[in-house]
């Protein structure tokens, strides 16, 4: 099995520097192991850190302590030591993510929503429409919504939109926040297919999915997140909002 | 070779622009102080910062138009050389910034003749690397009024009888003629109707994507930054005190003032 992420003796804590420097400490030597092909599912309780091991993951947030090394281009990477420019390179390239918002220019068409991931990788024009057209098709986006942006759609079609913009490209790793949260059963199932091929295509997927039924249909590997002090925050620090 | 191996291969791992220790004060404080970062090709570098932090000197600086007290800007060009720019003469610079750079200002008017046409907007760059033939430039200028989708029939009216956002665009069309591969903005979407500013942010990236263009924008709106910019440098008295990936930046600030700055954003 190829190792595709290895966290050793992961730490993260957040300083509120305009809080009176209040300390959270969320993820405390973590060490954890994704293999290509399998998905890895985070879980925990709330408040547990789960969002900000895969936020970390992702370079958006910056570990405190402890490695990272992350397969890219055929080396294991530090993401912990990596300039910007190389971790821009691994998400361009290795590794995808799947916010639970979506967030982009406003008024710009939902369709070259989804296409954008593939355009900026140089792919031609035919072949990134073509594939983000099965997508939308795949998640039940009726056409006639396509030329609109995604401003304008409930909860659950805008996650679909930010899905299929996530698994628009075959990234040797892909990263998922509650990517079923808001869908109904039907869109779900179509999710779970969807990892489903990644990892038959040899993708490593780590995820985070409160959805049980999504959760025992995917998970090749269960990791359990513990918080290991009372004040330990899974949300957003506060002084973001 | 393909399309694809064409634009990877562009996208190298060697800079093209390097600032090593670049500094201009005013006064103490007042300017930019030890600045040191890369651009690499394709990316855009966001700046932000409070009014007054030494945003728009640093851009100066660096866009060639303002000597520093001290440190350097080299810029790989397109015959693969390194330029020293404050070691180059006044008129190389200058031809520099006609040719393979371009500027975009806050105000389209410092940007654009106001007393010429449109079309004649877009195709003095043209005529500053040599180009002659009239139909020609015209013909440029039309592509470019339909790229940053302004009417071409208002191609022979003066930009004073346009609205702002249409300036900006013309600007833009202006300075993207000659396919520049590195464009500073100062703040491009500054005094613009929200509605406005969407159109000229799509425009934008579209751009950038599609000409594998480098751009450093100043910008203090963060959710600008946010869109455009896939690295942030933050400011304060003059200093970077934080640089990164933009969401790493927004979401996970480090230094204090980057604290308060994000916490102070209004989200509708």
């Amino acid at each position: 099995m190829t190792t595709m992420i290895n966290v050793e003796q992961l730490s993260k804590t957040f300083t509120l520097h305009n809080q009176g420097g209040i300390q959270l400490p969320v993820l405390d030597k973590v060490d954890l192991q994704v293999f290509a092909g399998q998905c890895t599912v985070l879980h925990g309780d709330s408040g547990s850190g789960k969002s900000t091991l895969l936020r970390t993951l992702y370079a958006n947030y910056l570990p405190s302590s402890g490695a990272i090394y992350v397969r890219h281009q055929g080396e294991m990477l530090d993401l912990a030591r990596a300039s910007s420019h190389q971790l821009l390179s691994v998400r361009r390239d290795t590794m995808g993510y799947v916010s639970q918002f979506l967030r982009v220019i406003p008024r710009i068409a939902t369709l070259h929503v989804v296409m954008q991931p593939l355009k900026e990788r140089g792919i031609a024009d035919k072949e990134a429409k073509d594939r983000a057209a099965d997508l939308l098709q795949k998640l039940n986006i009726p056409e006639r919504l396509w030329s609109l942006a995604p401003s304008t759609f409930s909860g659950g079609e805008q996650q679909r939109v930010n899905i299929a913009r996530g698994f628009i490209q075959d990234y040797p790793i892909l990263l998922l926040d509650e990517p079923t949260a808001s869908l109904d059963q039907k869109n779900a199932d179509v999710v779970v297919q969807l990892i489903k091929k990644a990892l038959a295509n040899n993708t490593a997927v780590v995820g985070i999915f409160h959805d049980a039924h999504v959760r025992d249909a995917v998970a090749d590997q269960v990791f359990s997140v513990y918080s290991d002090t009372s004040h330990a925050n899974d949300q957003t620090p506060s002084h973001i909002n | 070779m393909t399309n694809t191996q064409l634009f990877q291969q562009d996208r190298s791992n060697s800079p093209l622009l390097k600032v090593n220790k670049l500094t201009k004060l005013y006064a103490p404080g007042k300017g930019c102080e030890d600045i040191n970062f890369d651009l690499y090709p394709g990316e855009v570098l966001g700046i932000v910062g409070e009014s007054g932090s030494g945003k728009s000197t640093l851009l100066t600086c660096l866009s060639a138009r303002l000597a520093p007290n001290d440190g350097e800007v080299l810029y790989l060009n397109r015959e693969n050389n390194w330029l020293n720019l404050y070691q180059l003469s006044e008129t190389e610079r200058r031809y520099l910034l006609r040719t393979e750079w371009g500027v975009v200002h806050q105000h389209a008017r410092d940007g654009l003749r106001m007393g010429v046409s449109a079309g004649a907007n877009i195709g003095e760059r043209l005529m500053a690397i040599g180009e002659r033939h009239y139909g020609k430039i015209r013909e440029k200028g039309m592509k470019w009024m339909q790229d940053v989708e302004l009417d071409v029939d208002r191609i022979d009216d003066k930009p004073a009888t346009y609205s702002g956002g249409m300036q900006q665009r013309l600007q833009i069309a202006r300075n993207l003629v000659t396919h520049p591969r590195v464009v500073f903005m100062d703040e491009p979407t500054g005094g613009l109707d929200v509605s406005v500013q969407a159109r000229l942010l799509d425009l934008l990236r579209t751009l950038v994507t599609e000409m594998n263009l480098s751009v450093i924008i100043v910008t203090h709106d963060l959710a600008v930054a946010r869109l455009l910019a896939q690295r942030l440098v933050v400011m304060r008295h003059g200093k970077i005190v934080e640089t990164g990936l933009t969401d790493q930046v927004l979401d996970d600030p480090q230094h204090a003032y980057t604290q308060l700055l994000v916490s102070s954003v209004l989200t509708p």
